[in-house]
């Protein structure tokens, strides 16, 4: 049992080793991006890659793919950041069309 | 009647506080966002003034922190209390430095006469006072930040050497590391509005 429970938690720390090393490529590439003129594309593409980096954090570093049991936790930060998308909808909206 | 400690409950608290955080940052965003699309020219000016390698340099250091936070969390569930606290030393050590080089960097700019209300920055073009009135405010308020997840974080480490924090509850650490991962994250998003404009 206890040698089952040291191997779940070798493999954790390994998985957290990949993610941390997955988020430095990640920024690696938005660096490298951001050297190319893709114009209009730029701001897209580092706010895709930003939106990744974040998925990986909450994900795995703030467990929230573990999270169990608690619907609440899976339901809030979506609604949060729909609240923000529409915030920012609206007050784009509010300004192209003043 | 026994003290009951409510592991999920204040878990969720956190998070509820973590929420009011995204909304506090989301409203810089939402500034940030508005002056871009207003005076895009401009803030690819002021952006270009930036220091490229030093924001980058700073963002490997914040997410390598957030590795040493997540590895302190999960060896103090293990009970191996010396290598949390280590770990725990490193991701402080790693805040300092993150808030060293912010330091270095806010220090050039003032010395070049760029800070808010400088006569030198008040002369340029709307746009790029903006972009610097920003750039003072959220990465002014995102150190701040890293300062607090510092105590915090030092408050957990003498909890831990105290015994106070242990393997059957390690809630406080493990609130401060969820704070700790959203500084970070916010960071991932002013990095490239801020420091990888073209």
């Amino acid at each position: 049992m206890s040698t089952g429970e040291e191997k779940s938690r070798v493999m954790k720390h390994r998985r957290y080793v990949l993610v941390w090393m997955g988020l430095l490529i990640l920024t690696g590439i938005t660096v490298s991006v951001s050297g190319m003129n893709l114009g209009r594309l730029s701001v897209s593409v580092a706010l895709i890659i930003a939106g990744l980096k974040s998925g990986l954090v909450l994900g795995y570093f703030m467990h929230l793919r573990y999270e169990r049991g608690l619907w609440l936790f899976k339901w809030m930060i979506p609604g949060i950041l729909a609240l923000l998308v529409v915030l920012i909808g609206l007050t784009f909206l509010d300004v192209a069309f003043r | 009647m026994q003290t009951h400690k409510d592991y999920t409950g204040s878990k969720l608290g956190m998070w509820l506080f973590l929420l009011s955080e995204i909304l506090l940052f989301g409203g810089l965003f939402i500034l940030y966002s508005i002056y871009r699309f207003k005076h895009p020219v401009d803030f690819h000016l002021a952006a270009g003034e930036l220091n490229r390698i030093l924001g980058t340099f700073n963002t490997i250091i914040l997410l390598t922190s957030s590795l040493t936070m997540a590895l302190s969390i999960s060896l103090i569930q293990k009970g191996n209390r010396k290598f949390c606290l280590l770990f725990l030393m490193v991701t402080v050590f790693l805040g300092f430095l993150f808030l060293a080089n912010k330091y270095f960097e806010w220090a050039a700019k003032v010395q070049h006469d760029i800070y808010p209300n400088s006569s030198r920055l008040l002369g340029r073009n709307k746009g790029e006072v903006l972009f610097y009135g920003l750039y003072y405010a959220m990465t002014g308020l995102h150190g701040l930040h890293v300062l607090v997840g510092m105590l915090l974080l030092s408050i957990g480490w003498v909890f831990v050497v105290k015994e106070k924090i242990h393997r059957g509850d390690f809630v406080l650490l493990e609130n401060s590391g969820l704070y700790w991962h959203l500084v970070d994250i916010i960071w991932i998003f002013i990095f490239p509005l801020f420091y990888l404009i073209t």
